[in-house]
């Protein structure tokens, strides 16, 4: 899951330091609408599109993503939940997780499956939803929209769509927050001070 | 939460986050492919000392359909006669590199002690006289779907149980679990069948069925036990279904909706009629489906997180 | 010649005004070749032992001790146990009959004394089965273990539950002064299952059920058998207030009978069975206070005629099985005088010389021992003598036990820890002076 997500169930308390705004709520809708029309052109339309979003901002993210194709293109494309709590490879390495909901569309099979995330960092979390949208069904082909792209890769995964490439540094975050989640809908960079870069929204996948 | 021993360590949170999370189990049973990975390495044995196909298959699959390796080993027969102690069994077990001892034991705290010995996680799947945590967890599950969802659904709620409590660990572990989440048992037995001590356990006693049981949300009807009939608890069975069996009549006195469980399994005839079995507010059944998510819900509330050290 | 000579002791010696008693207050106490003797006779070369400070006791006498020799010896030898009972102030123990072979002939019983005699650090005197292998069906020799100096008769460990063997027995033994040591459980009411005292705990925790019932009616039915044989009755490890009233009804009744408490019925309750710890699982079972408070309150006024340890030491393996089916039973010689100190004298209930008859002179009267046991010190008379510092406190460690077992159920708490040095006819069996 990307940095900027709090495990599932818990709200983003942690005192995010001094932070810096790169998208507003304004800047959010238009990158999603540009990437609601890459979508529908990579796929030649709406034709078999199933977006799944992965908790807790992947799914109200797919939703808009929705929302977008569905003024482009007049259609309303299924939308679904992924969780991938139980996919993760760090379970190990904390408490025990909560689990999130996963309610995917029927039909998985030989669908287009766009996996939808809120940021794109080591690519672990999206390796976990592969998995799980494997035990799930074959889709015909799946694709990776993400909101925010900041590098740090530690998988070999690329998305196909981005609402916009941030360059990072390794110990800054980036917090997504939406208003269907959070109250608000903006993209901030925090660079947190140096005692609390063991803070759990540092988890790296 | 490190072991599993009786309902009387949940909180109403711990129960909401375990049946919440057997919900999305459940939705893994209607799955083709009904596996998930996040048990994978971990080691999950079944020590039973007394037979119960039923449950050791329920735990079985849950550990399967979560990724465990699950290792049944059948005990049966008191340790004392074989001559190696709860204990020696135990560490033998444990000895293997086990992360979850699922027990049941024909004797009352035989989990509890075995926590004293290891460190494997524990879940009581029975002992004794003493209790059934899953077993009250899924008729929770089974409840709350039946009341409408949630687990405020339970406020208020009478729930009959019914039967030999004196020997029930489902009768002992539901009352908890069921004050735990505000609803109200009622307990319905012949004084003989009643435990000692009963007065204390704060909720309805009632050795009258037919006053109960057109007030209630839920009758839960328990098994007799074949060795009561011969016990001298009550006279013949014949005088037991007249007096506390659910019978044909006493459905009629039901209120409209009322949920009619029994943990299994049933003697038809006896403490449960076929039409109380088989008829439409029956969650007999679905009791039995519950039992597989609430116990991979169990399972991964125990073992999927960090060793705790 | 060797010399004893205990300086700057209080002496207790006990109720009653025994001829040539040593009289009660602080004084030297010379003890030469295992008898009293003049202190002002002292030789200059006796070995001297300063009490300053210290009360003595006349020695402690054990009604009720299982010493699991022959039979059990990884449990408790002869030698073991009576080092525990030394360290624990006694001078003297009843071996209770349910060894492996029973103690169902004078040959067995002489056999216990013979290991009492060459190994024991108190005097062994062995308890005589009543029925033969304790299978409650026909009388065992009694006749011919009272020859051998038998005087108390038990099937420990079981109940004489069939009333006319009971009453054939209570005849029987009248003939040679004889006393039945009953283990009052009824076996309908209170099976080999039943673990836990009946009542709220018991529900609870899915145990099986030991009422005081099952103890009352057995306890009530012996009165009668008592009253109409015109035998001799004690009544073993009375634990409930219900068994309490049946026993003040029969004394009142001029019945002969007497009865036993064990340090854990005046100390431990049932609360402590909750985590199923099989330490906790004893026979009968610890009952809740008001039971606790019943039986106290029997001891100080007589109604209950002395302490017993009921000490029974379980090796460890039998003890590590799930709670319904590992052995019942807790060791107790060593803090069986602490917990009195406790229970009795420190709450004001007893006085010394009350706890000097419930633990010396009650015992002795029961059993009719000899060799100076049970009686106040008389200047000529073995010596048999308990030295103890009452203020001492100490937390009770199991692994510090002479017992060759750990079925301990004080450990971890903090008791009085008295027994400074004990004679048992005669020699030192134990000192810390």
């Amino acid at each position: 899951m990307a940095d900027s997500t709090s495990p599932p169930g818990t709200a983003d308390t942690s005192d995010p330091g001094p932070q810096r705004v790169v998208l507003d709520a304004e800047d959010i809708s238009r990158a999603l609408t540009r990437m609601a029309h890459q979508i529908l052109e990579t796929n030649r339309g709406a034709q078999g599109l199933v977006l799944a979003g992965i908790p807790r901002r992947g799914v109200p993210l797919a939703e808009r993503l929705a929302t977008a194709i569905e003024a482009a293109e007049g259609v309303r494309i299924p939308v679904g939940a992924l969780d991938i709590t139980m996919y993760r490879d760090d379970l190990r390495s904390h408490p025990t997780r909560p689990v999130g909901h996963t309610r995917m569309p029927a039909g998985v099979d030989d669908a287009v499956v766009v996996l939808v995330d809120d940021v794109l960092m080591s690519g672990r979390s999206v390796r976990a939803a592969l998995d799980a949208l494997g035990d799930l069904g074959r889709p015909r082909a799946v694709r990776l929209a993400v909101l925010v792209d900041r590098g740090h890769r530690q998988l070999p995964i690329r998305a196909d769509h981005v609402g916009k490439n941030l360059p990072t540094s390794a110990d800054e975050r980036v917090l997504v927050r939406l208003e269907e989640t959070d109250g608000s809908t903006e993209v901030v960079i925090t660079k947190p001070a140096p005692e609390s870069g063991s803070s759990p929204q540092e988890a790296s996948l | 939460m490190r072991h599993l021993l009786s309902s009387a360590d949940l909180e109403p949170d711990d129960v909401t986050a375990i049946l919440d999370l057997a919900e999305e189990m459940a939705d893994v049973q209607h799955r083709s492919i009904k596996k998930l990975p996040a048990l994978r390495g971990r080691t999950v044995v079944n020590l039973f000392f007394e037979d119960s196909t039923r449950t050791r298959s329920s735990f079985e699959i849950a550990g399967k359909w979560l990724s465990a390796d699950v290792i049944n080993i059948s005990a049966k027969g008191s340790s004392v006669s074989k001559g190696e102690s709860l204990r020696d069994t135990v560490l033998t077990v444990a000895a293997m590199g086990v992360d979850a001892l699922v027990i049941r034991h024909m004797t009352s705290g035989a989990p509890q002690q075995v926590t004293g010995w290891i460190d494997a996680h524990v879940v009581n799947a029975g002992d004794g006289t003493h209790e059934h945590p899953t077993q009250a967890l899924l008729d929770a599950f089974t409840l709350r779907r039946h009341f409408g969802g949630d687990t405020g659904s339970f406020a208020n709620r009478r729930i009959a149980i019914v039967g030999d409590i004196t020997h029930s660990r489902v009768a002992r572990s539901n009352v908890l679990l069921l004050k735990k989440l505000g609803a109200l048992p009622v307990l319905v037995a012949p004084p003989t069948l009643m435990p000692s001590g009963v007065d204390s356990w704060d909720c309805e006693v009632s050795a009258d069925l037919d006053a109960v049981l057109g007030g209630v949300d839920a009758v839960m009807m328990l098994r007799v036990q074949r060795e009561r009939m011969s016990g001298g608890y009550f006279p013949t069975p014949r005088e037991y279904t007249i007096g506390y069996g659910l019978t044909r009549d006493r459905l009629t006195a039901l209120k409209p909706g009322t949920a009619i469980c029994h943990p299994g399994p049933m003697n038809r005839g006896l403490e449960i009629s076929a039409d109380a079995a088989d008829a439409a507010n029956s969650l007999v059944l679905d009791q039995v489906t519950a039992g597989v998510a609430v116990r991979m819900s169990v399972l991964y509330q125990l073992l999927g997180g960090e060793d705790e050290s | 010649m060797t010399e004893l000579l205990i300086t700057g002791v209080r002496l207790v010696p006990g109720p009653g005004d025994a001829a040539g008693a040593l009289a009660s207050g602080t004084q030297d106490i010379l003890i030469a070749d295992g008898r009293y003797a003049d202190p002002s006779q002292a030789s200059a070369d006796a070995t001297r032992i300063d009490a300053d400070g210290l009360l003595a006791l006349p020695g402690l006498i054990d009604l009720h001790t299982h010493l699991r020799e022959p039979g059990r010896e990884d449990a408790e030898t002869v030698e073991s146990g009576t080092l525990a009972a030394a360290r624990g102030g006694f001078a003297a123990v009843m071996a209770m009959a349910n060894t492996d072979p029973v103690t169902d002939t004078a040959e067995a019983a002489e056999h216990i004394r013979a290991l009492g005699r060459k190994h024991g650090s108190a005097q062994v005197y062995p308890i005589g089965a009543v029925s033969k292998g304790l299978a409650g069906q026909e009388l065992a020799e009694l006749g011919l273990m009272a020859r051998s100096g038998v005087t108390m008769f038990s099937d420990d460990g079981h109940c004489v539950s069939d009333s006319r063997l009971m009453r054939r027995a209570l005849e029987y033994v009248r003939a040679f002064g004889g006393v039945i040591a009953q283990h009052a459980q009824d076996p309908r009411l209170a099976g080999s299952d039943a673990c836990c005292h009946e009542g709220e705990v018991s529900g609870r925790l899915g145990l099986p059920g030991w009422p005081s019932a099952a103890e009352a009616t057995v306890i009530a039915r012996d009165a009668e058998l008592t009253k109409l044989t015109r035998s001799r009755l004690h009544v073993c490890h009375v634990s409930t207030a219900e068994s309490v009233d049946v026993l003040r009804w029969a004394k009142k009744r001029a019945i002969d009978i007497t009865a036993e408490v064990t340090p854990h019925h005046l100390l431990l309750t049932t609360a402590l069975l909750e985590g199923y710890d099989p330490t906790f699982k004893v026979n009968p079972p610890l009952r809740p206070d008001e039971d606790v408070a019943a039986v106290r309150e029997a001891l100080a006024d007589g109604t209950i005629d002395v302490v017993a340890t009921d000490h029974a030491p379980h090796a460890r393996h039998d003890k590590e099985h799930a709670f319904g089916d590992a052995a019942p039973g807790m060791v107790g010689l060593e803090t069986a005088l602490g917990v009195v100190i406790e229970t009795m004298i420190n709450t004001g209930a007893l006085d010394w010389d009350g706890l000097v008859d419930r633990t010396s002179f009650g015992p002795g009267r029961i059993a009719r021992l000899q060799d100076g046991l049970g009686l106040p010190p008389v200047l000529g008379a073995a010596a048999n003598l308990t030295v103890i510092d009452p203020q001492r406190r100490t937390v009770v460690d199991r692994d510090s036990s002479a017992s060759l077992s750990r079925n301990n159920p004080w450990h971890g708490l903090e008791l009085p820890d008295p027994v400074m040095a004990t004679v048992a006819g005669g020699e030192v069996t134990y000192s810390r002076l």
